[in-house]
């Protein structure tokens, strides 16, 4: 009996030992995938150029002044660098372009100071894209604010209504563009979120100049590093009386 | 009674051929200026990013709001049935053309892409005022063109029409003038826009320009054709003209007393009332003094009654207030900065929290000149070639009230 029992112990020590191999096989191969889609996705963010852009996404950004020790400066150089804007030869100062700038804000009162970068703030319900007459500015399903230079006729009425003084109008004929950021003489531009970046799955030039101080992601994600902390901590608009819910946000203003 | 009135065209010689090269060498001055523009890039402009809308865009406005108030001395004959007028209706029609498509000329000849316009006429976002507008003015073109028609047709069909062309006209009129007020008012970024007013304000003002205007042309078109004029004709315009002064006075005080009521808005004010520089004397000696309070002096002392002088001056200085009043609204309102923070001062590199400067270039000045010379050239030609002048207006012909 006994040995009888041994052999079973045997058999059954086999098949235990088969069965642990086999589950963790099975739980290896559940785990990668559920996990390996993620870990693909995360890896891989670029939208397929096919692929329509949709509103499940709102893109956003978060910029903690505080931490800005340089008040933007390297941002703005980032932004320069990538779209080459600001060196117009012709234009005086006043009819340069200027996607971002540094804004100081003195308190009348109390004389705080405050340095922060003021660019195109992707407005929700944008007040550029309701007044231009051909809709060449506009925003996408995924909430970035932009304009097609194809269709822009240089009416600058979105330049009358932005509350942002965001945009800026090229006064003279340009060479040597970005080959991803179309500019042109006669046409208006501003901020585009860096929409060449965002669809190739990479952060905004701006933010990645200054990653301790800017966050860049997806508002509608709730699981979202720009989501959790505007959760937790709230974030200020600029105008926010203006109810244009922007997609950028600030913390220190 | 009221005699049977007829119409004739101008005749030639030498003054229509002097109007002609006059007129023509304005348009053709514009022309060039649009040429070195486009070329060139709006750098050789005085408008830049922070004052976006200049100079063309006062003349452009001013020409647009002056076109539906001159039209407006036909639907006084039409939609109100005043005889005095109906006679009045042709040159009033022609008129309002002529200046909206020199205000056109202008407004599209600054865009920063004017080879565009064919995108500007087929691609639309219905959200936007300028696309109602771009209808509106290309609708108001054929309507007045339908008008004329009914005026100067002698078929029953178009004497059929002529009252609901007038009526259509009317509407379409005061629809139009609206929609170009509220491009301004809808601008909720501005602290001297995003008002309500600002269409009614521009009806109001439309009524000014445009009679203004129309009276200096008849007035010259009688004297240079040699037909007489009689004072009953002059006085109604007169009378028009400072009942519609008056009024834009009135919402201008209204419009200003509402803002200074405002805390949000005393900053704007008291840069436009009392510390804007040129903005500010613009203000109160362009428009309220010589563009308001002397014409109505002009037009209402009795020892100028029947004075055509007077009546000549006074519409000149309501064209010159009106042009403020525009420069005011466009130039002022832009000059001012943007409120991003309200309570704080703000510097930028991008000119935030300061007033900004304007200083018009001489091609700004000379594509406003081209569009007014293509409104005089189409009134020359049209009044040359079409019968559009009564032969008389004489009293004795045009009041249906003379006594001989």
């Amino acid at each position: 009996m006994s040995n009888k029992m041994n052999q079973n112990d045997g058999v059954n020590g086999n098949i235990n030992s088969y069965r642990r191999k086999f589950m963790a096989g099975v739980a290896g191969l559940a785990t990668v995938v559920t996990v390996a889609p993620g870990v693909v996705l995360r890896q891989v963010q670029a939208k397929d150029p096919a692929e329509a852009v949709t509103d499940k996404k709102r893109w956003g950004m978060l910029i903690d002044t505080n931490k800005l020790t340089d008040g933007g400066d390297a941002c703005i150089a980032a932004c320069k660098k990538e779209h080459g804007w600001g060196d117009e030869k012709l234009s005086s100062n006043e009819q340069d372009a200027q996607w971002i700038r540094k804004v100081k804000v003195t308190e009348k009162l109390t004389k705080n100071e405050t340095v922060l970068p003021v660019m195109c703030q992707h407005c929700d319900t944008a007040p550029c894209a309701d007044v231009c007459p051909t809709g060449a500015s506009f925003k996408r399903a995924d909430g970035i604010v932009l304009v097609d230079k194809h269709i822009c006729i240089g009416c600058r009425y979105c330049m009358m209504a932005c509350p942002y003084k965001a945009r800026s109008f090229i006064h003279e004929t340009l060479i040597d563009q970005r080959p991803d950021t179309p500019r042109g003489k006669g046409t208006v531009e501003s901020c585009n979120m860096c929409v060449n970046r965002v669809d190739a799955g990479k952060n905004p030039a701006c933010v990645d100049a200054a990653p301790q101080a800017m966050l860049f992601g997806d508002l509608n994600d709730p699981e979202s590093d720009i989501s959790k902390a505007l959760k937790e901590y709230g974030g200020t608009q600029i105008r926010a009386d203006l109810g244009l819910n922007t997609g950028v946000r600030y913390w220190g203003i | 009674m009221n005699k049977r009135i007829t119409f004739s065209e101008a005749g030639s010689g030498k003054g229509f051929l002097t109007l002609l090269a006059i007129t023509g060498g304005m348009a053709a001055v514009g022309f060039l200026s649009f040429l070195f523009m486009e070329h060139s890039g709006h750098h050789v402009t005085g408008m830049n990013n922070q004052i976006v809308w200049g100079l063309p865009h006062v003349f452009a406005i001013f020409m647009i709001v002056a076109a539906s108030g001159a039209a407006n001395i036909g639907s006084v004959g039409t939609v109100f049935g005043k005889k005095i007028y109906q006679p009045l209706g042709r040159l009033s029609v022609i008129t309002a053309i002529s200046l909206l498509l020199g205000g056109l000329m202008v407004l599209v000849l600054d865009l920063g892409h004017p080879d565009r316009l064919i995108v500007a006429m087929t691609t639309f976002n219905f959200k936007s005022i300028f696309t109602w507008n771009i209808l509106l003015y290309n609708g108001f073109l054929a309507i007045m063109g339908f008008y004329l028609w009914t005026m100067m047709d002698r078929s029953k069909l178009a004497k059929s029409l002529y009252k609901p062309a007038g009526y259509l006209a009317f509407l379409w009129r005061v629809i139009l003038t609206a929609g170009t007020g509220s491009i301004l008012g809808f601008l909720v970024a501005r602290q001297y826009y995003d008002a309500a007013i600002m269409a009614p304000l521009f009806i109001t003002l439309s009524y000014v320009l445009g009679t203004a205007i129309y009276s200096l042309v008849l007035m010259a078109a009688y004297k240079w054709t040699g037909r007489d004029l009689g004072d009953a004709v002059l006085n109604r315009l007169r009378y028009t003209l400072a009942i519609f002064i008056a009024a834009v006075l009135f919402f201008e005080v209204i419009r200003h007393l509402t803002n200074l009521y405002a805390t949000e808005h005393h900053g704007i004010e008291a840069f436009i009332l009392r510390d804007g520089g040129i903005v500010t004397a613009i203000f109160w000696l362009g428009q309220i003094l010589l563009g308001t309070l002397v014409p109505l002096f002009l037009i209402w002392c009795k020892k100028l009654r029947n004075n055509r002088k007077a009546l000549g001056a006074a519409a000149i200085l309501a064209i010159l207030g009106g042009a403020s009043l525009i420069y005011v609204v466009l130039i002022g309102g832009q000059s001012y900065p943007l409120v991003l923070f309200p309570n704080a001062e703000v510097t930028s590199t991008f000119f935030d929290g300061i007033v900004n400067s304007y200083s018009p270039s001489i091609y700004e000045f000379m594509l406003g000149i081209g569009g007014v010379g293509v409104a005089l050239l189409v009134i020359v030609l049209a009044v040359k070639v079409l019968r559009l002048l009564p032969d008389s207006l004489a009293d004795s012909v045009a009041d249906p009230h003379h006594k001989s």
